[in-house]
């Protein structure tokens, strides 16, 4: 079967003062229908910018490599260019969440109206339709009072409710992926939760594919069941969520796992990654996580080894290093 | 007060609030008859979501928010501060006894000032040092303690990284040479790299310099790692309290065990053990009377819907306390 997206060998390029930036290279990521593909990886490591790829929404100062392809439903989505076309990436078969609600609403706008009005380009309803189905989604994310928060801007919600209205506009053209943006990131634990649950409640419901996209290697465990964890721009490792995180065979992988402070182990040290990471002006050539490795050998570190995925277990796929560049310490 | 550096003692702080010139004038009730003691040198953790009042106790502490009612005493090696009760002379010496590191110095501060500005103002604005070499030997001495790069002084910072940045921003509050240090969210917008880095920070100039902290964070796994004591705030009261490892084993209020179960557990195989809180923190306008928390506990008692319940902790273990009716 095929699947639901596929990114094959994408580079995603940026023309800026300073030069050309590479702040994507040579990823490749499938997701499936019903199933949660996560993205972890600091800041600056690529993650919103791939997933903007997929609605062709990185800015005018953008290059895509020739050869790569974002499959979505059979169309590769990088030869989009109709407005019709990039409709069925804007909210038709693909709609995004963020981290700030804000940034799907307009300040002006109520929060039914923009709704409506989305439903209305997108599917082949007239306006009472559109708005019933708004405010069944409103209820199904769990907005008390539906009918009246219909009415009011999204500035008038407090920051649960205006996450969930977020995620009931998203969802309410019933898209067949859905790219979440580190949607909890600025919730605190217990609303995260809440949100948390929805989310996989309506996954399971509507059966859509989802990336969630997030720094919280805590959050990836609870939502996803693949991950891709990446560094300046590349996946360094892939795979089923219970093996990359039980099993992490990448030193950066590793490294994340070693910094975080994990509650049920208060006597594990907190170890850092030494090193910062490179700008992407001067990302490294070779291995990109070379500068920062604890692990790499002279071959590794005149960064002669080329990044390139190799499968060590069934579906786990990691960056080519401890196979030739040092051990796998 | 032997081995206590700071006593609050039935604090309270309200802000008023009046929604427009007609309507009538409300009170916020951000911090309510708060008892706490940080001993010194320790590493005194304080949790509870946003709106809980966290901010404005630490404020309070450092003199930075009027308090409506209580006291707040800094037992320094040779005197006692009230802060309800100082003299301009007083309150000159206890800023450089007590500081607040930034979340970000670089949103706070101009963009046209160098690192060593930055971090040098405090020593002018309080008049501490009172020559420019002097100023310069300080501002480097406490620099290479927290790891910046001294060729870095005569930068900007908005080059620099997240890192960097919250480095500069502990240098800051370090330079006047304190004895107490509020940090204020000071990781929660980094990397988990980074946030480790800067922890470990925190840690050695604790010892190094033997500073005591009040470490405000909304991140329980964070505070679990590094605080010896925390307390649980939430709508501005203290519903538990105690050394950190017996609090975290062993939590007893319903809001804390509803907190600690929302973390995500990192084991993708420990899903879904959270015990869900419905709807969110109420507003501070209009508390709900009787234990704050009724409104989303999962198990309220007869008597706490009711609201006839007053609030107050009560020890239930050596150095644990807990909200009485929960710890009943
Ligand atoms: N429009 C742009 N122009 C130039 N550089 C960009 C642009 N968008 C993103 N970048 C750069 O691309 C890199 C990846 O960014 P991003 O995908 O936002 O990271 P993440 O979401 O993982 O934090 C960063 O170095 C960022 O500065
Ligand atoms: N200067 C102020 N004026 C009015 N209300 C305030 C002010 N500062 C804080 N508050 C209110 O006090 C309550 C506690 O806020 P805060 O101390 O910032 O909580 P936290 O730091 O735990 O998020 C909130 O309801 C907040 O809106
Ligand atoms: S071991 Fe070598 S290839 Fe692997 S991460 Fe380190 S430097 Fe890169
Ligand atoms: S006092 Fe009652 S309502 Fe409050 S937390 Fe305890 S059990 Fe719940
Ligand atoms: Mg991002
Ligand atoms: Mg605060």
């Amino acid at each position: 079967m095929s699947h639901l997206l596929e990114v094959k060998n994408l580079d995603v390029k940026f023309d800026t003062d300073e030069g050309r930036i590479t702040a994507v290279e040579n990823i490749s990521l499938s997701v499936d229908q019903g199933e949660v593909l996560g993205i972890v990886g600091e800041s600056g490591s690529g993650k919103s910018v791939t997933a903007k790829s997929i609605m062709k929404l990185n800015p005018g100062n953008t290059s895509y490599n020739e050869d790569a392809e974002i499959i979505l439903d059979n169309e590769n989505v990088l030869q989009f260019t109709s407005k019709q076309d990039l409709k069925k990436i804007r909210g038709g078969k693909v709609s995004m969440i963020f981290q700030e609600p804000m940034a799907s609403f307009a300040p002006a706008i109520k929060i039914g109206a923009q709704m409506v009005e989305q439903l209305l380009i997108h599917k082949n309803i007239n306006k009472e339709e559109a708005k019933s189905i708004s405010i069944n989604m409103l209820k199904r994310v769990g907005i008390a009072d539906a009918e009246k928060r219909f009415n009011q801007y999204a500035f008038e919600l407090s920051g649960g409710m205006r996450q969930r209205a977020m995620i009931a506009m998203a969802l309410s053209t019933m898209p067949k992926l859905l790219l979440a943006d580190e949607p909890t990131t600025a919730l605190d634990v217990t609303i995260q939760a809440q949100v948390i649950n929805l989310i996989k409640d309506i996954i399971k419901e509507y059966q859509m594919g989802v990336i969630f996209i997030t720094h919280d290697l805590g959050v990836i465990a609870q939502v996803a069941d693949h991950v891709a964890v990446m560094y300046l721009g590349s996946v360094v490792e892939k795979g089923p969520v219970n093996e990359i995180l039980k099993n992490p065979k990448h030193p950066y992988t590793k490294g994340l796992l070693q910094a975080l402070p994990d509650i049920n182990n208060l006597d594990a040290p907190l170890s850092p990654i030494p090193g910062n990471i490179p700008s992407p002006l001067d990302r490294p050539t070779g291995c990109v996580f070379r500068t920062r490795c604890p692990h790499h050998n002279p071959e590794g570190k005149d960064g002669k080894i080329e990044m390139k995925l190799i499968e060590v277990e069934p579906g786990h796929w990691v960056d080519q290093c401890g196979i030739k560049c040092g051990q796998n310490g | 007060m032997g081995d206590n550096l700071i006593s609050v003692n039935n604090v309270s702080v309200n802000f008023d609030y009046q929604e427009n010139f007609i309507s009538k004038k409300q009170k916020i009730h951000a911090v309510n008859n708060i008892n706490i003691k940080i001993k010194k040198g320790s590493f005194f953790g304080l949790v509870g979501e946003s709106g809980s009042g966290k901010t404005t106790l630490g404020r309070a502490i450092l003199g930075a928010n009027k308090i409506s009612s209580g006291n707040v005493i800094f037992h320094d090696d040779e005197r006692d501060y009230d802060l309800t009760d100082m003299n301009k002379q007083d309150l000159k010496e206890y800023r450089k006894k007590a500081q607040l590191i930034f979340q970000d110095p670089y949103a706070a501060l101009s963009p046209r000032m160098t690192v060593r500005d930055i971090i040098a103002e405090p020593l002018e604005v309080m008049k501490i040092t009172n020559s420019r070499q002097e100023t310069d030997e300080r501002v480097r001495d406490i620099a290479s303690k927290c790891r910046l790069n001294i060729e870095h002084l005569r930068r900007f910072p908005h080059a620099f990284s997240g890192g960097q940045r919250q480095r500069i921003s502990i240098a800051r509050a370090l330079v006047s040479n304190p004895k107490f240090i509020v940090a204020d969210e000071s990781v929660a917008a980094l990397d988990v790299s980074i946030q480790a880095d800067i922890l470990n920070l925190l840690k050695q100039l604790q010892t190094e310099l033997n500073l005591t902290y009040l470490f405000i964070s909304h991140d329980l796994s964070v505070v679990a790692h590094v605080c010896d004591v925390v307390a649980v705030m939430y709508l501005g009261h203290i519903v538990e309290m105690g050394p950190s490892r017996e609090l975290f084993k062993n939590p007893k209020h319903s809001y804390t065990k509803a907190l600690l179960s929302s973390i995500p557990s990192i084991d993708p195989e420990k899903r879904s053990e959270a015990i869900e809180l419905k709807g969110e923190i109420p507003s501070a306008l209009n508390p709900p009377p009787g234990c704050v928390f009724k409104t989303r506990c999962p198990n309220p008692g007869v008597d706490c819907k009711g609201g006839e319940i007053k609030m107050g902790l009560i020890e239930v273990e050596p150095g644990h306390w807990v909200d009485q009716c929960c710890a009943l």
